[in-house]
């Protein structure tokens, strides 16, 4: 059993307040990823869980116990760094025993747990190694490896992949999920890049600003953003957005006017919405289609090839670009006129504060989550 | 000629014409430690006519050497050694968890080395008279301590900063307590950078004249005092100055020599990577 409970944790730096009153539930063997912009405060709340900086307010538990003023080694922590701050002077073994060293651990045992940790990571031919005979990746699974040794609690990882070429990212990304599958332990992960959120996280927490702007499953946060940031944060490319006037609102949705005339019902939950409100149209470039019947009329600024797929960026007259995501087969070019249609069930619509309006059909896998492993043997 | 390797050339003529300019004073002074008084002023000058060891001798016949020579060893390395102990745990403090005041004081240090060593002459000279320290090695070494810590604060200051804060951090959280993560990691990862930074202490408490000067007579002299000996009233004798000194800087100038990499690889510590 391992979670951690934040409960209205602050942070400043002096007069400037950078954690502005988090709360947070991870729950044990979650894999729980802080994802926001660079200085949204997410590495500064990682280091706080971590004991690194202080907490200015607010109360912080692992396993139901306070552990504000506990220092970083006593939390039952540990922590895999950007830069893998592997200790320079000392060998791969060395570096993975540090801690249990510093512990007061028997030799043979520390030799033991190391061994044990190097056949998780392959890393028993580099034992002998210093650090810098090392390439990027194997200091990584060593930074990794000597998290594992002293079997903790929870594990944090602040932007671990950063600084990988992108081939190794995507291999250590893998490794990492089945590694959390292994170790079955709960991991706590920071990163600034959407996609190791959507693929690793059981939940992510985006934060933008020093608050939590939404927690939930990467589904939830795909299918049902709770506002604009976090719409336009998931997802890639990013959302589209349009501004649009509601026409009638009735029981099934709320019936939106397009730029250039057509109309359409977005099934939602009206709430507070009424006839003549200005709202966001938000709709994901993967759910927009170049079709004949299309209520949108658009000119193809840029085409982006990717093979299988092919971005369209499209100049709405009077509005702003519009990104739609065709076949992979279209021949579009430059400069063509198209139609976009787009399919009201993946729409979503935003009040002028920015905040979604409730979509009426909860989306089936929005609520999925991992099925909890059983204990490595 | 490729233009690079002719730029090289002057460059390297330029460098070893350098050197020698600088290295001259010292050249000379030793090859006139091998001269008679006669030819060590001789015009035009002698350059190296009849070598003699006679300076040599007159010099170990009027004082004892080593008696200074063991004095200059221990209060350099001792004073060095307290600046050390003192100065790493500043230095770790100011540069892992700098407070608002930290460059502050900081410049301040730095300030103290601005102000003349008269102006406190009288003030310290009292207070060694009081506490029985004039011409004691102790009493030396204090004031050599002193003396250096700003600026061995300042230069360990900056070795410190060059330590990733991730490392320190990272054994935080394995476990370390301050003192194991100065001991085991701090320590370690600095070296060149300490052992620069005590060379050069080192260096600066051999060549200290003033206090050595005027706080010690015979006990506890150095070798500056002894050199100061030899341009005595009854006027100046070069040859044998230059034996004096000669035998003065001998010790350090090995140990430098020793060390040169060292202290090369740590006063460039950071500029070139």
């Amino acid at each position: 059993m391992s979670t951690v409970v934040l409960k209205d944790i602050r942070k400043s730096f002096g007069d400037v307040q950078v954690i502005k009153g988090v709360d947070l539930a991870i729950e044990d063997r979650e894999f729980c990823v802080f994802v926001g912009p660079s200085g949204c405060g997410k590495s500064t709340l990682l280091r706080m869980i971590a004991g690194l900086e202080e907490i200015t307010s607010g109360e912080l538990k692992i396993d139901g116990e306070q552990v504000n003023d506990v220092p970083p080694a006593e939390r039952g922590l540990a922590m895999v760094f950007q830069t893998y701050a592997l200790y320079p002077h000392m060998t791969v073994a060395d570096n993975m025993a540090f801690s249990l060293r510093l512990a007061g651990v028997s030799k043979e045992e520390r030799y033991q747990k190391v061994r044990d940790a190097a056949r998780v990571l392959q890393l028993e031919p580099l034992l002998e190694r210093k650090p810098k005979e090392l390439s990027g990746g194997q200091r990584q699974r060593v930074a990794i490896g000597r998290a594992i040794v002293r079997e903790p609690r929870v594990f944090l990882f602040d932007e671990p992949l950063s600084n990988l070429d992108a081939a190794l990212r995507v291999q250590m990304r893998i490794e990492l999920a089945r590694l959390h599958e292994h170790l079955n332990a709960t991991m706590i992960y920071v990163t600034h890049d959407q996609v190791e959120a959507m693929t690793l996280a059981d939940k992510i927490v985006v934060l933008q600003g020093g608050i939590v702007e939404q927690a939930g499953t990467p589904l939830e946060l795909y299918h049902h953003p709770r506002n604009l940031f976090v719409a336009g944060f998931i997802g890639s490319p990013k959302m589209n957005f349009l501004n649009c006037t509601v026409s009638a609102v009735e029981a099934a949705g709320a019936t939106v006017q397009l730029p250039g005339g057509a109309s359409l019902t977005v099934p939602v939950h009206p709430g507070p919405l009424k006839a003549g409100d200005q709202v966001t149209l938000g709709v994901r470039p993967e759910h927009l289609r170049p079709s004949e019947t299309g209520e949108l009329q658009a000119e193809v600024m840029v085409v982006e090839r990717l093979g299988g797929e092919t971005f369209l960026y499209c100049q709405l007259a009077g509005v702003g670009m519009l990104v739609v995501q065709a076949d992979g087969e279209v021949a579009t070019q430059v400069h063509d006129r198209i139609a976009i249609k787009l399919n009201p069930v993946n729409c979503h619509l935003f009040t002028a504060d920015g905040m979604a309006v409730e979509r009426a059909i909860r989306h089936p896998l929005a609520d999925l989550r991992r099925p909890v492993a059983r204990k490595a043997g | 000629m490729h233009p690079n390797t002719r730029s090289k050339l002057w460059l390297t003529a330029l460098g070893w014409f350098a050197a020698l300019v600088i290295f001259f004073p010292i050249l000379w002074m030793i090859l006139t430690s091998f001269k008679t008084e006669i030819n060590a002023i001789a015009t035009p000058p002698v350059v190296l006519a009849a070598p003699t060891l006679e300076n040599y001798v007159a010099v170990r016949e009027r004082a004892d050497y080593i008696h200074f020579a063991l004095n200059s060893i221990i209060i350099s390395f001792g004073a060095t050694l307290l600046a050390t102990l003192i100065a790493v745990p500043a230095a770790y403090a100011m540069a892992f968890f700098p407070g608002r005041r930290t460059k502050d004081l900081l410049l301040w240090m730095l300030s103290t080395k601005m102000m003349p060593a008269v102006g406190v002459l009288i003030p310290i000279y009292l207070l060694f008279r009081d506490l029985h320290a004039l011409d004691t090695r102790w009493g030396l070494i204090v004031v050599y301590t002193l003396m250096n810590l700003p600026i061995v604060v300042w230069m360990l200051y900056t070795f410190f900063k060059e330590v990733p804060k991730d490392i320190l951090e990272a054994g935080r959280m394995d476990g370390a307590k301050p003192k194991q993560e100065v001991w085991m990691l701090l320590l370690p990862l600095s070296l060149p950078g300490i052992a620069s930074t005590a060379l050069l202490s080192i260096i600066l408490c051999w060549n200290e004249a003033f206090w050595s000067l005027n706080l010690t007579s015979s006990n506890a002299a150095p070798l500056t005092t002894f050199i100061a000996s030899f341009s005595a009233p009854e006027g100046l004798f070069w040859a044998k100055l230059s034996a004096a000194s000669t035998v003065a800087i001998a010790p350090i100038l090995v140990f430098g020599w020793m060390s040169q990499r060292q202290l090369v690889r740590g006063l460039t510590f950071g500029a070139v990577k």
